[in-house]
Formats: structure tokens, C-alpha cells, sequence
């Protein structure tokens, strides 16, 4: 818990970009890609049911860093980034 | 992307903003007069986190195996906040939801010889109500929830 809290105070809100979506997505093919090409081999199931669950803990991640940003965005009232300004917007709708 | 006017208002992503949406804004008026402890902060994003599951679990509804047992567990937990005599309750539901979901309960353990099953066991910890799907669901559940991980990730409200 003190971990979270010592990373939101130092961390400049480093989002998923499309680019790691892809790059994980992609690598997830070609585990998949590589099951299709030969028989089926077990070794290359258990990594991608291994990879499929790094990908979703990462994802977990992210939601909690977006809880965590929109928390402090919600306690704020200043002017802040471009997200705070749209987040705003949409909540005064 | 970023203008939810233009969203499809049938889609996944737009069902989930607008609940989303909702939910932020009633945290929101909620402001206590001592805003940013740490204390408030983190129960804030405890709330937030909660209604980001709830929004999500909600624009499903019953129609998936991982999003009913996640309402289920939403649901057992307000139960318990207010009434801590609900277990009978709670025990009942339980039981409809694994009922729905293991028909054809055939789990990997008996399958063995097959060598994945430690990484499915894994898998079945990650995603909501796993522990009650045959692999084949797994699979399925798996894909259908990695989806709306990254819908919620790429919501407006996310991204931004």
C-alpha cells in the first residue's frame, strides 16, 4: 500500500500507449501463429496461457493506475493536464 | 476517438463510459472538507476502482459466465457492509451462478497429461469466476474479458 502511494506522488502518469497494446497483441499472435503452423505441441500452449496471463495482470495494472489518477484528478481543482480538462467536461455534462 | 458524442450508443464502450461516467460523478460530489489526505485519496480510489468492475460488470450483465460471477461478488460485498447476516443469501446465488457455468465440468485435473495445467490453474485465478470453467470456457471467458479490460482502458475516460 505505501508502495502506491510513494508512486503516485513521484510518477508522471505513464499510461498504456497503443504502441505496448500492440507490441503484446502482436506477440500473443505469434505464440497463436506458431500452434497453428505445427502440431500441437503443449509446450507452446502452456506459454501462451502463460503469456495470456502476464498480459491480463499488466492490464490489472493499468486499471489501478488509472483508479489512482482519477482519484487524485477528482480531489483536485486546479487547471492540470489535457485529461483532467476532458474528465471535467464530461462530468459537468 | 476522444468525443464521446460520436460513440455508438449501443456499444460496449459507450454503456460503459456513460455508467462509468455516472459513478465518477456521484464520488465526485462526495468531496469530504479534508480532500487530499492520503487516507481520502486511497479510499477515493478504492470507490473508483470498485465502480470502474461495477460499470464494466454491469454493461455485460449475465450474458457472460466471468461477469456474472464478478457481479455476484459486487453484490456479496454490499450485502456484507449492510447486513452481516446475509450469507444464506449469498450461499444461494453462489450456487445459480456455478449451476449456469459447469454443465460440461470436466476440468483440466482430470485431463492431465496434457502439461498446461498449472498455467490454466493460473488463469482460472485471474479471471472472475474461473475457478468454476471447464478449459473450453476458460478460453472463451478469457478472450471476451480481456476485451473489456481494454475497453475500459481505451474508454474516453481513459485514455483521455
Amino acid at each position: 500500500m505505501s508502495g502506491r502511494r510513494s508512486r503516485s506522488k513521484q510518477s508522471s502518469v505513464s499510461s498504456i500507449t497503443d504502441n505496448q497494446i500492440t507490441d503484446l497483441v502482436s506477440k500473443l499472435q505469434h505464440l497463436i501463429l506458431e500452434l497453428r503452423r505445427r502440431r500441437f505441441d503443449k509446450v507452446s500452449t502452456s506459454k501462451v496461457l502463460q503469456e495470456t496471463c502476464n498480459y491480463i495482470r499488466s492490464l490489472h495494472r493499468e486499471v489501478e493506475d488509472l483508479s489512482d489518477r482519477l482519484s487524485q484528478l477528482l480531489a483536485s481543482t486546479d487547471g492540470g493536464s489535457d485529461q483532467a480538462a476532458i474528465i471535467r467536461s464530461l462530468l459537468m455534462q | 476517438m476522444n468525443n464521446p458524442h460520436h460513440l455508438n450508443p449501443t456499444s460496449l464502450k459507450s454503456r460503459f463510459t456513460t455508467r462509468f461516467l455516472r459513478a465518477l460523478t456521484k464520488i465526485r460530489a462526495q468531496k469530504p472538507i479534508s480532500s487530499s489526505s492520503p487516507t481520502e485519496i486511497f479510499r477515493r480510489y478504492r470507490r473508483i476502482k470498485v465502480a470502474a468492475d461495477k460499470s464494466m460488470a454491469y454493461s455485460v450483465r449475465s450474458r457472460r459466465i466471468w461477469s456474472r460471477a464478478m457481479l455476484w461478488k459486487l453484490r456479496s460485498r454490499s450485502y456484507r457492509r449492510q447486513d452481516p447476516c446475509s450469507g444464506r443469501r449469498s450461499g444461494k446465488t453462489n450456487q445459480a451462478i456455478m449451476k449456469k457455468s459447469s454443465n460440461e465440468n470436466t476440468t483440466t485435473r482430470r485431463e492431465d497429461g496434457v502439461g498446461f495445467v498449472e498455467e490454466a490453474d493460473e488463469l482460472r485465478q485471474l479471471v472472475p469466476g474461473g475457478e468454476t470453467m471447464n478449459l473450453c470456457n476458460l478460453l472463451d471467458e478469457t478472450a471476451h474479458y480481456i476485451k473489456c479490460l481494454t475497453t475500459q482502458l481505451f474508454s474516453p475516460i481513459g485514455k483521455g
